[in-house]
This record gives C-alpha cells, sequence and structure tokens, in this order.
C-alpha cells in the first residue's frame, strides 16, 4: 500500500529536509519500519525501547488519531496519509 | 545572552540553542528555557524589582527576552484580599489574584503572548499565530496590531461570540475550524512545518510558557516576598499551574526567599478533566478525552503538560478537583457577589473548586491561600443565560417604582 508519511520539522533533518515522503506498507507498525530502512533514525525517535509509540508523538491516519484506532496495528491503504505530529503544543 | 544558557529537552536533556523550536529532534519532549541562576543572582533583587516598571517586565532578569517590545502594560495585576469570600468559606487569609483585568485583553494570556510576542520580534518574524478557545487570540491579535505583525488565530468554530469579536476587532485572519480545541492545535501543529510563522503556542512555546511564571513572581511579592501556603488555579494544557510552580521554586533559586513550601492546587471541569482524573486514578500518564463543558477555555482534552502537572501536584503535596457545570456558574456568581469580582467560566471552575478543597479540610483556617482567577467574565456572557435574576422592568412612575421595587424587599 502506497502511503503518504507527512514529516514535522525536527525529523526533517533525517529526510535532507523533505515534508512528506512515500512508503509503502500494511499497518502502521510495518510504515515505521520502512521509514526505518529507507531513513535510518526514525525508527528509535517515534517508538521507545518497548516498541511502543513515545508518549510525547501523535501519529494521526487521515486526521484521526490512530490511538482512537488500532495503534501501530492500524491497518493502511492505497493513498492513505499518515501525519507525524510532535504532541507538545497548545495551551488555550 | 547572559541570563539564558539555551534550551534543553525536559525528557532526555539534550541542549538546543535558542531558536524558534519546541520539541526535541531525539524524543519528542518539550524544550524549556534554561537559565544561568549564579549569573542572574548576582544582579537580581527586591529592591531592583520593586523600582521596576509596574508590570510583569520588573521580573525581566527571569524572564527569556533580550529586548522587550510589545506587551509593554501586562501584568502586575491586583491581589486581593478577598475578606468577603473568605468569610464565607471559612478562610481567614484567602487572596484573590486577579487578571480578569490584566492588559491589554482582560485574561492572564496577556502575560505570556507579551513574552512570546517580544520574542517573535526578536526572531525577526514577520507574522504570529495561535490556536486558541478564545482568550490567547484575542490578546495575540491585540499584540500582533501593537507591535505591526501579520496575524492569523485559529480557533474552534464554536466559540462563544463575543470571544470572536474580541479577536476580530483588531483585525487579525480568524480561522474557524470545525472540530475542537485538540482538532485545531495538530492542524496549527501542521502548518507551522511549511509555513514559518511564529505560532505563540508551537514553535514559541518555550519562551512563551515562561510568561506564566510572573503570576508567581508578582504574588510573592504582592504578599511581602514570602511564599503562599496554598494555591489553587485553573488548569488546561496545564502549563500555567506548572510555571507558577517554576516561578517559585525560581525565585527561592536566586536568592529572593528563603523557602517554598507552597501546596499546588489544581481545578478541572468535570466535563474534561483528563489531569484530575489521572491524578484520582494514580496514574502518571494523561488519557486523552474529549471535551463537554461549558468551561471552553479550560476545555483541553490532551493536555501537553499533563504529566508535569502531576508531578508538580506531588511534589508539592497538592491535590486536584473538578466542578460541574452548574457548580461553575455557581462559583462564579459566589466570587461575584462576595468580592465583586466578574471572571468567565475558568474562574468559577477555580472558585468551585476552591469550596470543595475547603469542605476536604484541604487548608488550615489561617494560611495563606491564593485563588487564581485568570480570565473575564464580560467575554463570556451568554453562559449565564437563564442563570441570573431578571431586571424590574417599571413605568417611569413613583407608583410603579413603589409597587414594582420597593414591594419586593
Amino acid at each position: 500500500m502506497a502511503v503518504t508519511v507527512r514529516v514535522p520539522t525536527p525529523l526533517r533533518r533525517l529526510t535532507d529536509g523533505q515534508g512528506e515522503v512515500e512508503v509503502d506498507a500494511k499497518t502502521v507498525r510495518e510504515a515505521i519500519e520502512k521509514l526505518e530502512e529507507q531513513y535510518p533514525g526514525f525508527k528509535e525517535r517515534l517508538l521507545d525501547e518497548n516498541g511502543e509509540l513515545r508518549r510525547f508523538v501523535n501519529l494521526y491516519l487521515n486526521d484521526e488519531d490512530i490511538r482512537f484506532l488500532k495503534g501501530a496495528d492500524t491497518e493502511l491503504k492505497d493513498g492513505d496519509v499518515l501525519s507525524i505530529v510532535p504532541a507538545i503544543a497548545g495551551g488555550r | 545572552m547572559a541570563k539564558v544558557k539555551g534550551l534543553r529537552c525536559r525528557e532526555c536533556g539534550r541542549d538546543y540553542p535558542v531558536e524558534p523550536i519546541h520539541v526535541c529532534e531525539f524524543c519528542f519532549g518539550p524544550l524549556e528555557v534554561v537559565y544561568d541562576y549564579e549569573e542572574i543572582r548576582k544582579s537580581i533583587s527586591r529592591e531592583k524589582i520593586e523600582s521596576g516598571p509596574k508590570s510583569l517586565w520588573r521580573y525581566a532578569d527571569l524572564l527569556p527576552v533580550e529586548n522587550p517590545t510589545v506587551g509593554l502594560t501586562a501584568g502586575f495585576t491586583p491581589l486581593k484580599k478577598a475578606e468577603k469570600l473568605g468569610e464565607a468559606l471559612g478562610l481567614r487569609n484567602l487572596y484573590i489574584k486577579d487578571d480578569s483585568v490584566n492588559h491589554p485583553t482582560l485574561s492572564f494570556k496577556d502575560r505570556v503572548v507579551s513574552v512570546a510576542i517580544s520574542k517573535a520580534k526578536e526572531f525577526g518574524f514577520d507574522t504570529a499565530a495561535c490556536a486558541s478557545t478564545g482568550n490567547l487570540a484575542n490578546s495575540v491579535a491585540a499584540h500582533c496590531a501593537q507591535a505591526g505583525l501579520n496575524c492569523y488565530v485559529f480557533i474552534p468554530a464554536n466559540l462563544e461570540t463575543q470571544k470572536i469579536f474580541g479577536s476580530l476587532v483588531f483585525n487579525p485572519t480568524v480561522v474557524a475550524v470545525e472540530g475542537t480545541y485538540d482538532d485545531v492545535n495538530r492542524l496549527c501543529s501542521e502548518i507551522a512545518n511549511d509555513q514559518g510563522w511564529a505560532f505563540v503556542n508551537i514553535n514559541i512555546r518555550p519562551y512563551y510558557a515562561e510568561g506564566s511564571k510572573t503570576l508567581a513572581f508578582e504574588v510573592v511579592e504582592q504578599l511581602g516576598w514570602r511564599a503562599p501556603d496554598a494555591v489553587v488555579a485553573p488548569a488546561a494544557s496545564g502549563s500555567l499551574y506548572t510555571k507558577i510552580w517554576k516561578g517559585l521554586k525560581e525565585l527561592k533559586e536566586v536568592g529572593l526567599i528563603d523557602s517554598v513550601s507552597t501546596r499546588m492546587y489544581g481545578a478541572q471541569a468535570e466535563g474534561c478533566s483528563p489531569i484530575a482524573q489521572a491524578w484520582k486514578e494514580g496514574r502518571d500518564f494523561i488519557k486523552p478525552v474529549r471535551p463537554n463543558t461549558i468551561a471552553k477555555s479550560i476545555a483541553i482534552g490532551n493536555p501537553a503538560d499533563g504529566i508535569y502537572a502531576l508531578q508538580t501536584t506531588k511534589e508539592s503535596g497538592g491535590d486536584w478537583e473538578t466542578a460541574t457545570d452548574e457548580e461553575i456558574i455557581e462559583g462564579m456568581k459566589l466570587l461575584a457577589e462576595t468580592e465583586g469580582i466578574f471572571t468567565e467560566t475558568a474562574g468559577g471552575t477555580t472558585i468551585a473548586v476552591l469550596k470543595k478543597l475547603v469542605q476536604k479540610g484541604a487548608f488550615d483556617p489561617d494560611e495563606i491561600v491564593v485563588a487564581y482567577i485568570t480570565g473575564n467574565g464580560y467575554k463570556t456572557l451568554e453562559v449565564l443565560d437563564g442563570h441570573l435574576s431578571e431586571p424590574v422592568r417599571i413605568q417611569a412612575t413613583l407608583k410603579d417604582f413603589k409597587e414594582k421595587v420597593l414591594a419586593r424587599v
């Protein structure tokens, strides 16, 4: 499944400055593995030592928080957009 | 910049230079301003502060701005001894820190925004923006007008009308987003990646958040240079609450006070209380919620500083309570009727929670307790619809006056 991943500024050093990259993956977890293959460094930044999504990272699949879906096991389909968004923001 | 060493990740401790960035590249933890307290301690003094400007800039030594240019009148709001409210609740030393009269937009946001927009100017931005539930949008729009910056404010589409007008009057671009504050925030985080704007609560957030410390500095000075025994403050993202604590500790760090044993109490609306719920369940992490409360100004379902707020409560020996919508309205009315202060729903939440905490025995009756009132009731008049008495309508005759007005007593 060809999926677009939106990359936030703090991670663009890994993607030569690109804000969007393509990966081919069936689940969110696999998408992270593919990102790591293409752009080494992604995995350790997104996942903690136990392989869980870091608490300061939010992932949105087509604008829905994957924590409200099936987390890292959420399935992907062609044309999906996966956004990596730092959790730290806001204050009314 | 001698007083500021740089930014540091609150999670992994990595250091970063003073730039418009807000999260760690390695663990996404929040970046915080790190000061050279040794250096600051050498030059700061009570006398120097007392002879400074009558605004939050009297504490410029502990703020991350070199050259304040915007929001020069913000802060230094009244600390009012609340005799009547104290009597009603059974507290002999209750004080209200009244940011409902902060300048220029009548909420504590003028503190953080004056710091943020001054910093944005220093960085050379020509456009500022924010995600907001209203008060922040009002303040950013006003300060951008002062500073001559282009301004975009993003708000949830269902906000109170008065708060929308309160931004529009300054002529920014107001973007009303279909969704909750958390949706607005997520959208803005993505926009901030590419636009090169100063989003005060995103890429300028480390500096912006520091402005809240002045709520602690002022109270300590106004109490005659002593920290209160207990503080009750509302929490949305949890930033203000944690920064009051940081401010208190900094005053000790730089030698302006000898000790801090303040207990930090947090107030949330029951319909949006992810931090209070975590506290009550003994969790050290936050479960995001979907907000459902009239207290829209503190309706953040996924609070960025939630875990730090929990740490603050633990460290200080505090507690959390929540208030229902009905209790919030009662809280607003109680403060108005006893102290003549008209606050918005966030303030109603604080007063309702203060009352609950008193009933739980949280305070000794002689302790110095400070309740933070962060917003103004004139901005959200519509929430009171149906909750107040009606005007007595009469003809312009003495007869009507006697029959309809005097007869009521």
